[in-house]
């Protein structure tokens, strides 16, 4: 027997005049993340995608598990596909609905034909479809108002589909239909959500790293490239940059007021980070600040940071959110167990006594003025290093 | 850049005698020791040959060395062995705080199987008082295990001493030692030790990793782990691992005087420690007497990270804490009573008997350099 994946357009989060880019990017985007996998035909009619494999050996739960991580897609079913033939159906339908209804208590059947040359009417078919589940599993009642599981039929025109409930999709909108963006990606557990929240709002990725060599090791740039491949499952490829930060941070040090070392650290992130960006042709920046998490992510704290973009928006999808909320997103991402390695970045290794929680922007700028840092920033962009990262890791 | 390899207590370079033969049980002596034709045969004989090397090494007869994958095994198959063995007689299981993971993990593991695990606390320098034995082992106790050489300062444990306090306590318990850091570095008989049961591992002295064994005294009896084919006398089955062993018995061979050895150890650690201590910023942590290959520190003020990491970016390698105990703050510094600041900021290092003078000297003089730029945290 074979299985395909169906998506309704129905169930595809996408309105208004754009659809149909949308849908030719999200059909691009099923193409481009099931291609390893083996031949596959994806068609797109009846408003539905059709997701056919065509080689026998084709991993077919690999790729539902890769189509539940693609942006834009609500929910999809898994399907058997069959002939249009009453009997071929009644033949496979319990077996194949039985592990979707033995945790269930009532079910009905819907069906739908839009191939009307098929002999039997719908509710011939839900009727006859029904009573050969029913003597299968005799512990189901039929509850045609409110079931706890639809079992459809469907009657198109390449083939009769039967399915028992649907998976939950990623949601969101399709990657890339909102543009390019970057995020700073330290390698704590904010950013990597982050940068998952803004991918899912249908943003291609990204992403820029500040390391302190000698101080940080290769390890800490191991962990960040863990980090980006496990966003790259859902958003896709992601372009990382890792700039290095050492002596910038050195020359704050040296010469800055140590309570604003931080604050004038990260100002400098954003710049660099902001060039960059504009450069590589995003048009925004993600980070992963979330109010009042640390002495570096109060209110005055971010009005100082803020200032310094010029160009484009600075998008901090977690600023309003707990910790524990932020947990449970990095969870589900599988990128918590990663995040929680105790490897010291570029943050932690400059760590002043005593930050500053309620600085001003005259103070700050007063306090980096004391310093011409453009040529060290040039300096580290022109030396930033540069690395794809895939859902499995760095690309060669 | 020379390299300057100081974290012997994690590894050691393979010696040339060892990945020779290594190399040649690969290509040419590659029978299975089971088989009853000649190179089946042959393959037995460098596993016999080994099992003397090594037992004559430590003082053992030939037919107490079973041989494992791994420290870690040796120690897993003592522990369980023998508790599984002595459950009649007892079920109480003593070691101490400081122990490997290696043992303190499968403790916990016996202690959720019904076993009460008593752990002693050393003290500032790493030793676990007479006393306190005498005072925790009794009739009820069947095991006592507690390491030779403590892997992240060097304190070295009086075993004789346990073993005498075992009988003078009319206590059936058997001793283990894990003599994993101390095995080829300290001289040591296991009949003057008088220990039933001693593990070591082969990657520390120059052998390959992968390669470990258990002495057990023949008066004694544990339950094997493994199960199988019956190799090591049934009590560690599994096809034997015949390049490692004999990797292990070349690299025993290739053991200098353990004694002049240790008198090299000893002008190096007092030259570290007067270089050290010329900072006037780096804090010795490890007691007077500890086994001079192994010297931990601190770096008052500048975080272990870091440091190591700067460090190795100049071909310079060393550790902080244990390189098993990757990123948790160091449970041995704790025990023997140094604050927060003083873990965070401790390097081990650890010589082998290629390290040199000019070695210690590279290392300060990057130290020096590197805290000069880096900044202090606090």
């Amino acid at each position: 027997m074979k299985e395909i994946i169906l998506i309704k357009n129905g169930e595809l989060v996408l309105k208004g005049l754009n659809r149909s880019t949308f849908e030719s990017m999200l059909i691009k985007t099923i193409r481009r993340r099931l291609r390893d996998l083996g031949k596959v035909s994806i068609k797109n009619a009846q408003s539905t995608i059709y997701i056919e494999p065509m080689d026998e050996d084709f991993d077919f739960e690999e790729a539902c598990q890769r189509v539940q991580k693609i942006f834009g897609i609500a929910a999809f079913s898994r399907c058997a596909a069959l002939n249009k033939d009453i009997e071929e159906i009644l033949s496979v339908v319990a077996d194949y609905v039985k592990p979707a209804l033995s945790g269930v208590k009532t079910f009905k059947v819907e069906s739908k034909r839009s191939d009307k040359t098929f002999p039997l009417t719908s509710p011939e078919i839900s009727r006859e479809v029904g009573g050969k589940i029913l003597s299968a599993m005799p512990h189901l009642k039929v509850d045609v108002h409110n079931p706890d599981i639809i079992v459809s039929v469907e009657i198109r025109d390449y083939a009769a589909y039967i399915h028992a409930g649907q998976l939950q999709g990623a949601g969101g909108l399709p990657v890339g239909t909102g543009g390019k963006a970057t995020v700073l990606i330290s390698g704590g557990i904010d950013s990597p959500v982050a940068a998952y929240r803004m991918a899912k709002r249908g943003l291609m990725l990204n992403a820029v790293h500040f390391a302190s060599p000698p101080y940080t090791g290769p390890l800490a740039e191991k962990k960040v490239k863990t980090l980006l491949s496990k966003v790259a499952a859902y958003s896709g490829d992601i372009r990382l940059g890792i700039v290095p930060f050492t002596e910038i941070q050195e020359a704050i040090a040296e010469n800055c007021k140590e309570e604003y070392f931080t604050l004038i650290m990260r100002r400098m992130m954003m710049r660099i980070s902001e060039r960059l960006a504009i450069s590589s042709g995003s048009k925004a920046l993600i980070t992963g600040e979330s109010l009042g998490q640390v002495a570096s992510q109060t209110l005055p704290a971010l009005a100082v940071t803020d200032i310094v973009t010029k160009e484009i928006p600075v998008l901090r999808p977690l600023i309003g959110m707990d910790k524990e909320e932020i947990i449970s997103i990095s969870r589900k991402i599988d990128a918590f167990e990663t995040s929680i390695l105790p490897y010291e970045d570029c943050c932690t290794v400059f760590t002043p006594r005593h930050p500053r929680t309620r600085p001003t922007i005259e103070d700050c700028a007063q306090a980096e003025s004391t310093f011409d840092f453009e040529p060290l920033i040039e300096k580290a962009i022109n030396d930033t290093v540069y690395c794809r990262i895939t859902k499995d890791g760095e690309a060669n | 850049m020379k390299t300057v390899y100081l974290d012997n207590s994690a590894t050691t370079k393979p010696c040339s005698e060892a990945v020779n033969i290594i190399n040649n049980c690969l290509t040419s002596n590659w029978g299975n020791p089971s088989s009853t034709y000649l190179p089946g045969i042959e393959a037995m004989e460098a596993v016999e040959n080994a099992r003397k090397t090594v037992s004559k090494f430590i003082g053992a007869k030939e037919d107490e060395i079973y041989f494992t994958a791994s420290g870690t095994e040796a120690n897993n198959l003592a522990l369980f062995g023998a508790a599984n063995a002595g459950r009649k007689k007892g079920n109480k299981i003593i070691s101490t705080t400081i122990e490997h993971p290696s043992i303190l993990e499968t403790l916990k593991e016996l202690g959720t199987r019904g076993f009460e695990i008593v752990y002693l606390s050393p003290d500032k320098n790493g030793v676990v008082s007479e006393e306190a034995f005498r005072n925790a082992i009794d009739k009820n106790t069947i095991l006592v295990s507690t390491m030779l050489v403590n892997n992240e300062i060097g304190s070295i444990q009086n075993i004789e001493n346990i073993s005498r306090i075992i009988k003078e306590n009319n206590s059936p318990a058997l001793l283990h030692c894990d003599a994993v850091q101390g095995f080829g570095k300290i001289p040591f008989k296991v009949s003057k030790l008088n220990v039933d049961l001693l593990s070591a591992s082969g990657h520390k002295i120059h052998a390959s990793k992968g390669i470990g064994f258990l002495y057990k005294s023949s008066k004694v009896h544990i339950a094997p782990i493994i199960f199988g084919g019956g190799q090591e006398k049934g009590l560690r089955s599994g096809t034997e691992c015949v390049p490692l062993i004999a990797g292990l018995s070349a690299a025993v061979n290739a053991l200098p005087d353990l004694n002049e050895q240790l008198k090299r150890w000893k002008e190096l650690n007092l030259y570290a420690k007067d270089r050290f201590n010329e900072t006037g910023y780096i804090k010795i942590n490890s007691p007077e007497d500890a086994l001079p290959c192994i010297i931990n520190i601190s770096i008052d003020g500048y975080k272990s990270e870091p440091m190591l990491n700067a460090l190795a970016a100049r071909n310079i390698f060393v550790s902080k804490g244990s390189a098993c105990a990757k990123g948790h703050r160091s449970y041995v510094l704790s025990e023997i009573g140094l604050n927060n600041d003083r873990i965070d900021s401790a390097l081990r290092i650890s010589f082998s008997r290629e390290t040199t003078k000019e070695d210690i000297d590279i290392l300060c003089d990057a130290i020096n350099e590197i805290t000069k730029k880096m900044r202090r945290f606090k």
